[in-house]
């Protein structure tokens, strides 16, 4: 039965990974780069739903609106610090986003201050008892999304002339734009799309954990999801997420004793380590074929 | 006789020299003296800056090797650092060794950690090796903490004063001319290292690894020992910073520690080692610059004050990445060589 519990609270952690990992995996089909900052936007949007919801707005439609910030924010990044570097090396795109995660963070703490604050959670309070396993609302309705917004992006990639236009400026950005593919229309959808899942995710994030600053870090934890699925399947990403949320978990439950704390943050970097040993490209990413 | 407008190379021997014309001769000896006589003309202040720049220029140098030159991203710089620290507290606290055996032996402690990531990093390239090497990092610092009976955990560990020749290094000025001496010898074997076969081998590696190796550079081998030598170069660094601090912490390197060494060699210009040492200088000094400026902005407006905290460094530290990023990728080095061959080319323009 104990085993059961982790599993089940492994996998509502886990859905909520998936869904940072999916912002990830999006931006990397997009444009071939990690985006570091996307912890960042997390945060970000968790305080404008925050702020909107103490503001009155009801919170069905101060969701919709933090998406559209988010996706706001996304084309503005896009244009101010992603496209000046369109062309360069991937070392440097990424660089900049770390630079851009730093940058936030601090002025988010600048504005925001560091005191913890408690997001007016719309789900009631009592959670569902499935069996006589206990599960929130809130994490069950991050996993409804998860797997909704997979199915999705799923199709989308497949089947829609952006998805496949996106794939291919990942693929090779000056063939993409020998095609006739507007890499910047890409670039910018791109963005703004993963800080849109980005958004979602930290609404979810801010109803079950703390609403501070910190809450950008969630996304370091999330990084191993994203790799352990490879860093460009959609799919990869959910398996990844709830791989890792139950592992840690499971860590956690079982573990903690032995070795005296703390193991669950530092399982997921050991399993990342330890898959990128034996599988360079994660488990479902695409082994890159190279040419001299 | 013909009037020479630029220095020629008639060899490669030539080509490579450390300094080439007579005045980078001259300029660099007047700079040498103006380095041993800045603690009888500055203040304490200055000369601790220095030192901690010395630190960072060691570590910087070192990422630069690995990341810079030989193109593997690395985001655990910080987990080296804190293992030839570490080694170093270890060894000078707890078994009262000298500096010339807990400095190498922190440095060599490191390179060894640098070959065990390095060995199973082969496989892995670009952003898988930057996230390979971050969870490196993370686990160093999970160990730091969880393994008391060693570190010291929370609590942290101290180091024991620099003890040269009987005489004990309790000021700064007595530190500085310690760390610069180090810091010195380091800068000259990278600069070394650079120009001859291995640092060609690194070069190569980083631009196209696969021809590198179908011309006879043995992969495995450089890029194990460019792990190697960065992580010696951050262990060495480490140690430095046990003995300025006298204390060490988990807290001190984090991943955001392995974060400001990336943005120094960003910020200074990768793969060049006079880039590392002015990156490094860099962001040492900007943070306090910022804390002066704040200072002045709340003398002039008396109602800025008590606004400025620590966080405004960061986010101009955040800025200034993208910055660099955006209009000089070639940073700091790449403004100095425009200087500088602005000044020997004049009055020509080309």
């Amino acid at each position: 039965m104990y085993f059961l519990e982790l599993l089940v609270s492994g996998i509502a952690v886990g859905s909520l990974y998936a869904l940072i990992a999916m912002g990830f995996v999006l931006i990397y089909k997009g444009t071939g780069v990690i985006n570091f900052a996307q912890g960042e936007v997390i945060m970000v949007a968790a305080f404008i739903a925050y702020y909107l919801v103490r503001f009155g707005v009801p919170f069905w439609l101060a969701v919709p609106l933090t998406l559209v910030a988010s996706a706001l924010l996304g084309g503005l990044t896009e244009r101010l610090v992603i496209r000046p570097l369109l062309g360069e090396p991937v070392f440097s795109v990424v660089m900049i986003t770390i630079g851009l995660s730093i940058f936030l963070r601090s002025m988010a703490g600048i504005i925001f201050g560091h005191h913890n604050y408690v997001f007016p959670s719309p789900f009631p309070v009592e959670p569902l008892h499935v069996g006589g396993i206990v599960l929130s609302h809130n994490h069950l309705w991050s996993m409804i999304i998860s797997f909704s917004l997979m199915l999705l992006f799923f199709f989308f990639f497949k089947f829609s002339r952006l998805g496949l236009g996106m794939r291919a400026t990942a693929n090779d950005q000056d063939t993409a734009t020998l095609m006739g593919i507007n890499i910047k229309r890409v670039y910018a959808l791109t963005w703004g799309i993963s800080f849109v899942v980005a958004g979602l995710a930290g609404v979810g994030l801010a109803n079950v954990m703390v609403l501070n600053v910190g809450l950008a870090f969630v996304a370091i934890s999330a990084f191993p999801a994203v790799i352990l699925g490879g860093l460009e399947s959609i799919p990869g990403a959910i398996i990844g997420g709830l791989t890792i949320g139950i592992l840690e978990n499971m860590a956690g439950g079982y573990l903690d004793q032995l070795v005296g704390g703390g193991i669950k943050d530092v399982t997921p970097f050991a399993v990342l380590f330890l898959v990128l040993m034996i599988k360079p490209y994660g488990l479902f990413g695409t082994k890159e074929v190279e040419r001299v | 006789m013909a009037i020479r407008s630029k220095t020629f190379c008639e060899s490669y021997h030539e080509d490579i020299k450390l300094l080439d014309t007579i005045w980078s001769k001259c300029w660099m000896g007047l700079f040498v003296v103006g380095l041993l006589f800045l603690p009888y003309i500055s203040d304490s202040y200055i000369v601790y800056m220095v030192n901690l720049s010395c630190i960072a220029v060691v570590a910087s140098v070192g990422l630069n090797i690995l990341t810079g030159l030989t193109g593997q991203i690395s985001l655990g710089h910080a987990a080296f650092l804190a293992i030839g620290a570490y080694t170093a507290a270890i060894l000078g606290e707890g078994l009262g060794m000298p500096f010339w055996i807990t400095l190498p032996a922190g440095g060599l402690v490191s390179a060894a950690a640098g070959i065990l990531v390095g060995i199973p990093c082969l496989r892995l390239k670009g952003l898988y090796l930057a996230m390979a090497t971050m969870s490196f990092g993370v686990m160093v610092e999970y160990v730091l903490i969880t393994w008391g009976s060693l570190t010291g955990g929370e609590r942290g560990m101290y180091m024991p004063e620099v003890t040269v020749l009987g005489h004990t290094l309790d000021t700064d000025e007595s530190m500085y001319y310690f760390l610069l001496c180090i810091a010195t010898l380091m800068i000259i074997a990278a600069k070394n290292i650079v120009r001859t076969r291995v640092g060609r081998a690194f070069i190569a590696v980083r631009d196209r690894d696969i021809a590198a190796e179908v011309m006879g550079v043995n992969l495995t081998g450089y890029k194990v020992m460019a792990f190697a030598l960065s992580s010696f170069y951050a262990g060495v660094a480490g140690g430095m910073y046990a003995y300025v601090m006298g204390h060490i912490h988990p807290e001190h390197f984090t991943l955001m520690s392995s974060v400001e060494y990336m943005a120094m060699i960003v910020i200074g210009g990768l793969g060049s080692i006079l880039g590392s040492i002015f990156g490094a200088i860099f962001i040492v000094v900007v943070p306090e610059g910022i804390k002066l400026l704040a200072q002045g902005i709340e003398s002039v407006i008396p109602a800025m004050q008590g606004r400025y905290d620590e966080e405004w460094n960061i986010a101009v530290f955040g800025l200034l990445i993208m910055l660099f990023l955006i209009f000089e990728p070639g940073g700091l080095n790449a403004i100095w060589q425009r200087i500088k061959t602005g000044f020997k080319n004049w009055p020509f323009t080309y």
